[in-house]
């Protein structure tokens, strides 16, 4: 691959953006301020998959995280951090012990990757990838592509589980009551599980537990 | 200036670099998911990086896109968590959240 000194601009253009970007949503101090900076971030990385020949890769990016997880983490700012208080995100652990943690960190990944005998491979001319990956993922990728629409499933149930609350899940069965409707009693399960008896108005009347719609209704509130 | 696989594992480390600083030092939960973002950003580039310049096929793209997806549900259940966390203890503040401790 030739590559013109372009190719170096915009190489240096989009690792800046995204480096920036990151710096700005480690350091400031306002939580908002840090999801926008996140927004310059992921465009400078999606740049760096574009120049690494990945456009799809590079438009998932931006759609699933810019357009997606970007606008969701600002949903959950809005919706949670008293965005005018003064310390909404003051620091726990000292800004010089992560500094000591994070400095030999990544000085560690930077020698090692200057001093492995990296593949130095001439990468072949840009095409597009989409079909590629299309076909690659029904076909040696058709297991993990199975386990991960089963792991969307789960964490679209668990969202939503976790997000109705407390306590509602805990009563599902919950008993509806016709009021003044004695000849069509509510179906229960324990009941219907026991005796199933049409002709006894006693068990239909006893076997449902009274208190059970106004703790589910307690539990909603 | 030849831009090599190097250039793009460097930019990674950073990114990693600054996402667990974020994680370090952040108090407020939406921060600190920001900073598991970026990490996981500084590793798919270097999943894509090392696809394209290091084996030449596909599968290094295909591991980002599930990375991404991977990315996408962590964070759609961590913010549920979060809001959760908001609801009981009327805060965001990971040093709040002692009910288990005691």
């Amino acid at each position: 691959m030739n590559q013109g000194p372009a190719y170096a601009i915009a190489f240096f253009a989009c690792a800046g953006l995204a480096v920036l970007g990151a710096v700005w949503v480690a350091v400031l101090p306002n939580i908002v301020r840090s999801a926008f900076a996140l927004l310059a971030t992921f465009v400078g990385v999606a740049g760096l998959y574009v120049l690494l020949a990945a456009d799809l890769i590079a438009v998932v990016q931006v759609m699933v995280y810019v357009g997606g997880i970007l606008v969701l983490m600002l949903f959950a700012v809005m919706l949670t951090a008293r965005i005018d208080a003064v310390n909404v995100s003051n620091r726990s652990l000292g800004a010089a012990a992560a500094v000591a943690i994070v400095l030999p960190a990544v000085a560690l990944l930077v020698l090692a990757v200057l001093g492995a005998s990296l593949p130095e491979r001439a990468p072949a001319a840009a095409e597009p990838t989409t079909a590629v990956i299309g076909a690659a993922l029904l076909g040696p990728y058709v297991l993990p592509f199975e386990a991960v629409s089963l792991l969307l499933l789960a964490a679209l149930l668990g969202a939503v589980t976790l997000s109705r609350g407390w306590g509602t899940l805990s009563r599902t069965p919950v008993i509806v009551r016709v009021p003044g409707g004695a000849g069509a009693p509510a179906p229960d399960p324990v009941a219907d599980e026991g005796a199933p008896d049409p002709e006894d108005p006693a068990a239909d009347e006893g076997a449902p537990d009274p208190e059970a719609p106004a703790a589910g209704e307690e539990a909603r509130s | 200036m030849i831009i090599t696989l190097a250039h793009f594992l460097v930019v990674g480390a950073v990114l990693f670099g600054l996402g667990l600083f974020t994680v370090l030092t952040r108090r407020n939960a939406v921060a600190v998911l920001m900073g598991v973002e970026l990490i996981l950003n500084a590793g798919m580039l270097n999943l894509v990086a090392f696809g394209r310049l290091g084996s030449g096929d596909v599968g290094g793209q295909v591991f980002a896109l599930f990375g991404i997806v991977l990315a996408a549900a962590e964070a759609v259940v961590a913010l549920a968590i979060v809001l959760q966390l908001y609801r009981a203890v009327r805060s965001v503040d990971t040093t709040d959240a002692t009910e288990l401790r005691e």
